[in-house]
């Protein structure tokens, strides 16, 4: 505990930074799922997040009960996320990844536009969830309920895409997909129904995200989750894009690793965590450039 | 149901492929495809399947399936056997045989009992990562994934390459009992000689065109065969 405490870290902060982790590991899957399928790095993904955010304060600014706010959400974001899917992805399938990577950082931009146009840059509040941010003592801890929520909703999620992926055809499908795309159709994949599966999904997990995120931080901006986008996309590639699982844990160790700095470094010093926090990303990128958690060898074709 | 190619054309760019190619596979026949590198014969493959830019026509039975996106031939009944095997090395051998499960068009009983016995190191396998498999065991598992399609014909593309003479005898043999099946058999080939032998007609293909074709029968004349290839 010396150590730990040395560090200004106590048994709040870890909690902490395992509820931030695990929130992380959620959009580095989303994330991560849409790269297998498509080789497409979302930098997106936050805006839906956002946008999600968005509805839930609207939600909650019109009285609506706590469920139909979370439904909003959902509604919202698998509503953009098929949108994005139609208007921006299949459009640009099969160019280069930098014409892909390009369009969606302007499709960020542009739901961030609306939503400075819509909401203005003071941003709204969503209060409905905020009775997550009262603590529980354990055994003189005191542990927010969002942080037992967040890890439980997140081990849930990711229990059911494993299941999904394991046992279910279109898993099945996705994961032979995102090893290799052509032959995959050449052996009857439907190309359409994998990356639509693939892009709901993913967008299920930024309405997961959107949810607790706004527990965390309940005043929803235009630039709400965008920060959050930039260290999960580090994290992901800390982890290893290319497979769920080292993406997921790279996710939840960048966020764990946020959290609990956040929680050690003084408060007039906390503007120097993304400096810490990235340094730790360079650190681990020049010693294992696959990514920290990636130890598949590639296997020899005779 | 007879697979039918007619004025087939490839271009990629500027480069001819496969020029006004015609041919026919029935079932229950071994078509072979054969003829030096850059030929045209892997080229007439991916046409088949909608995987290269083609002109011309490719039928199953009545069906015209040029055009088609690839996912949407094989669902039609063809199935291919891709060069350098296309095995997933990280999924297992089971796995890798139901994915050929999304071709089939009868969704009734997802039965691999007819390609294990076809291939009983398919069978013994099944659990393990597709990837630590031999070569050649690796070969018989992407024919059987082909075949799992239950495919009116089957495209081989090399399936011969890199494999012990022993384990070519393997494919061979598979290859008779599959024609047996009543599939019609499309076989793309270094081997010549072996394919002439194996192949009800061999076609011989020169820069895309086809150039001369040799029924079982010459499989011996061996001046013949070389003559095919150097004329």
């Amino acid at each position: 505990m010396s150590v730990l405490a040395i560090l200004n870290i106590d048994w709040q902060t870890l909690a902490d930074g395992l509820a931030l982790g695990a929130i992380y590991a959620l959009m580095a899957v989303g994330i991560g799922l849409v790269f297998g399928v498509l080789r497409l790095v979302n930098f997106a993904y936050g805006q839906l997040v956002m946008a999600g955010a968005f509805a839930l304060a609207l939600a909650s600014q019109w009285g609506w009960p706590l469920w139909a706010g979370i439904v909003l959400c959902f509604a919202v974001v698998l509503a953009l996320s098929v949108a994005m899917d139609h208007l921006v992805f299949r459009p640009l399938r099969g160019h280069s990844p930098a014409v892909m990577l390009v369009a969606t950082f302007a499709v960020a931009f542009l739901l961030q536009s609306i939503a400075l146009l819509w909401f203005g840059s003071l941003g709204k509040i969503a209060s409905s969830l905020a009775f997550l941010n009262r603590p529980w003592t354990i055994s003189d801890v005191d542990i927010r309920k969002i942080t037992i929520v967040a890890v439980i909703v997140a081990v849930l999620c990711l229990l059911l895409l494993h299941l999904l992926l394991e046992r279910t055809e279109v898993g099945l499908h996705m994961r032979a997909a995102s090893m290799d795309f052509a032959t995959s159709r050449m052996l009857g994949v439907r190309a359409n129904r994998v990356i639509s599966f693939a892009v709901l999904i993913s967008g299920a997990l930024a309405a997961v995200v959107a949810v607790m995120l706004t527990v965390q931080t309940p005043l929803v901006t235009p630039d709400f989750a965008l920060r959050d986008t930039i260290v999960v996309l580090a994290g992901v590639v800390v982890g290893g894009l290319n497979r769920p699982i080292p993406a997921t844990l790279g996710g939840f160790s960048i966020g764990f690793a946020t959290g609990v700095l956040g929680g050690a470094l003084p408060t007039n010093q906390s503007q120097y965590l993304p400096t810490f926090v990235f340094v730790a990303v360079i650190l681990v990128l020049l010693v294992r450039p696959r990514g920290l958690f990636d130890f598949s060898r590639s296997v020899e074709r005779v | 149901m007879t697979l039918t190619v007619g004025n087939l054309d490839v271009r990629y760019g500027g480069v001819h492929a496969v020029r006004d190619l015609s041919f026919t596979v029935a079932p229950g026949e071994i078509v072979g495809l054969i003829g030096p590198n850059g030929a045209g014969k892997s080229s007439t493959l991916h046409a088949i399947m909608g995987l290269a830019p083609a002109s011309g026509s490719v039928r199953l039975g009545d069906r015209e399936l040029l055009g088609l996106r690839p996912e949407d031939v094989a669902r039609s009944g063809i199935a291919l056997v891709p060069e350098g095997r296309r095995i997933y090395a990280e999924l297992t051998v089971e796995e890798n045989l139901r994915l050929g499960l999304a071709a089939r068009r009868s969704r009734a009983a997802a039965d691999l009992d007819p390609v294990y016995e076809l291939f009983p190191v398919v069978r013994d396998f099944r659990a393990r990562q597709a990837g630590a498999l031999s070569g050649g065991q690796q070969q018989q598992l992407a024919i059987a994934r082909a075949l799992v399609a239950e495919p009116d014909v089957l495209l081989l593309d090399e399936p011969s390459l890199g494999l012990a003479p022993s384990i070519v005898d393997v494919v061979f043999a598979a290859l008779d009992a599959i024609k047996e099946r009543g599939l019609a058999v499309l076989l793309v080939e270094q081997r010549a000689q072996r394919t002439v032998a194996a192949a009800n007609r061999s076609h011989v293909l020169a820069n895309g065109a086809l150039h001369l074709t040799l029924g079982p029968g010459d499989a011996d004349d061996t001046e013949k065969l070389v003559a095919a290839y150097l004329s």
